[in-house]
């Protein structure tokens, strides 16, 4: 079908103008030097000289923002530390949703709907209010170890809340509906007469979900698996409220160069490799939502 | 999938998944009625939080920027998700169109702090002022993103051939659109536009960045807030959010439902007739 040309290049001006310009700034700014002024850096390639202005500018372009970042060891320990939060929380909530995806695909026809809407509540509500539910839970005197002295399993308040066991808990808990819900979608579809195909020629049930179920269900479990590792690797709210001082993320790590260092141009380069880390991923990902929305 | 019934172990793993899913949220909300000031500790049933909550200016001030924000970023954001949607189900080859599905599903999966960092750039770079503007700006950015993924899965979904027929009977493109394929994915549009609104109240990352004075958004209000302590007035007004959105969620998929259900009923009388 014909639909007018404007359909395509209104928002495809608006995300140039608004997504993909951005980051040639944030490239930009990673090669500029910082400076004691408003905004805080010295400009790089400016329009007002021209093509040789352009020329002069290029020659100043610097890469000391990110020969500062691989000699400092803050930095690349936070890009470690993130990748390996979110890879720990990726498989943790991989384990509690398929689970769960899998008992929501076996319900009853009728309460699908229900129990899907229920996945789904929590993914409106706010994100913010969520972690926070989760200090009155974890902290010292809080209801988890309240409850736990109680039932006589401890005998002193665990430390939960401000360290790296709290952020796995908010990642799982604030991810968990993006996990089960490409799994579900999957599993839902699978045909179940292959199943029962697989029983009647003498498989266990735990036999037949290995070689049935779970390689029909790898798309899912791959799609569900980058929906969360990739906004996780650059989580910024639950390490700040439910992460220790010694907790390093480097969504936090950008966060406090920027408000609270107020160096842009060292961000910017913390922002250029956190996604030259994350390109990888998301070209995947990308490939994965297109084939389905193909399909 | 239906073979051999719903195990113990099935059922287990749905209620516990579900216990999981909603005892935080239903704790913060049982103590948002706490009478002590303190969040963990039981004392009585008292509604005095939320009248200090309503009573406190600087949230309302939040409060109702927020509420602004969200509302014209969401229908700005549908208005532009929608077109995106169009052009990807409909138009399978233009110039860039592997640039332009990249950037739809890009900000769906980028870390907040980059979309927020790269923006203020932007924002700085072009000398515009920070405040609700440059809040709302950002916030259809990446909420239109979203929109265009909701009504691209129902517009992969419908016949194609009652846009073509509309056409060979001479509409135009926006004729067709606006008497045919907008009445069928008129559902997936209300759902992108509440979803839009929700993402809006929600963010904190990318605001915090792109406001400026006088702008102060509820998350940013809430997070200054709990940084210094759990409070039960916090309590209350996340209550009172979850209890709007709840609410707003259940009863627009009941209605839809129930739309679905009276076309499905006028489909068939018109096959009967």
């Amino acid at each position: 079908m014909k639909t007018s040309r404007f359909t395509v290049w209104l928002p495809y001006l608006w995300l140039l103008i608004f997504f993909l310009a951005p980051f040639a700034l944030v490239l930009k700014l990673s090669l500029s030097e910082p400076a004691i002024a408003i905004p805080p850096y010295n400009p790089v390639l400016t329009w007002e000289e021209g093509i040789a202005g352009w020329w002069v500018d290029l020659k100043r372009l610097s890469f000391e923002n990110y020969r500062f970042i691989t000699e400092d060891s803050l930095y690349w320990k936070s890009y470690l530390s993130s990748v390996w939060i979110a890879t720990v929380s990726t498989l943790l909530t991989l384990a509690i949703g398929f689970p769960l995806a899998y008992g929501m695909a076996r319900a009853p026809r009728a309460m699908r709907p229900v129990l899907l809407m229920l996945v789904i509540l929590p993914f409106w509500t706010s994100f913010l209010i969520r972690v926070y539910a989760w200090i009155g839970i974890l902290k010292k005197e809080g209801l988890l170890n309240q409850f736990l002295l109680w039932a006589g399993l401890i005998d002193q308040p665990l430390t939960i809340l401000n360290t790296d066991v709290a952020v796995y808990i908010g990642i799982v808990y604030s991810y968990l509906p993006f996990m089960v819900l490409p799994l579900y979608a999957n599993l839902e579809k699978q045909d179940a007469t292959l199943l029962e195909a697989a029983a009647d020629l003498g498989c266990t049930p735990f036999r037949a979900f290995w070689t049935v179920t779970w390689p029909l269900a790898l798309p899912g479990v791959l799609a569900g698996c980058f929906l969360v590792f990739i906004p996780a690797v650059g989580e910024f709210v639950i390490p700040a409220l439910l992460g220790g001082s010694d907790t390093l993320m480097i969504g936090q790590t950008l966060y406090d160069e920027f408000f609270k260092n107020r160096d842009w141009p060292v961000s910017s380069t913390v922002a250029v490799i956190l996604l030259a880390i994350l390109i990888i991923p998301i070209v995947i990902f990308q490939r994965l939502q297109q084939r389905e929305a193909g399909a | 999938m239906n073979a051999r019934g719903w195990s113990k172990f099935n059922i287990a793993s749905v209620v516990l998944g579900f216990a999981f899913l909603y005892l935080p949220i239903v704790l913060l909300i049982i103590f948002s009625f706490n009478e002590s000031k303190l969040v963990t500790v039981w004392a009585g049933f008292s509604t005095k939080w939320y009248a200090q909550a309503f009573a406190n200016q600087g949230l309302m001030d939040a409060a109702w920027v927020t509420i602004r924000v969200a509302f014209v970023s969401a229908s700005i954001a549908t208005v532009l998700g929608t077109l995106a949607a169009m052009a990807l189900a409909r138009r399978t080859a233009f110039p860039g169109r592997l640039l332009f599905s990249g950037m739809i599903y890009a900000p769906l999966v980028m870390p907040e702090v980059i979309t927020g960092l790269s923006l203020l750039l932007l924002f700085v770079a072009v000398d515009l002022d920070r405040g609700m503007t440059t809040v709302t700006l950002a916030h259809i950015t990446f909420s239109m993103c979203f929109v265009a993924v909701v009504v691209q899965a129902r517009l992969a979904g419908f016949d194609r051939s009652l846009e073509e027929a509309a056409l060979d009977l001479g509409a135009t493109p926006a004729r067709a659109f606006f008497s045919v394929t907008l009445p069928l994915i008129a559902p997936a549009v209300a759902a992108g536009w509440m979803l839009a609104f929700t993402l809006s109240l929600d963010d904190l990352v990318i605001a915090q960045f792109n406001s400026g004075p006088g702008a102060t958004t509820l998350p940013m209000k809430i997070f200054s807030q709990v940084r210094l302590g759990v409070t039960p007035e916090i309590n209350a007004i996340c209550t009172i959010l979850v209890a709007i959105v709840s609410v707003g969620v259940i009863v627009s998929s009941i209605a839809l439902k129930r739309q679905e259900v009276q076309r499905q009923r006028a489909q068939r009388l018109a096959a009967q007739a």
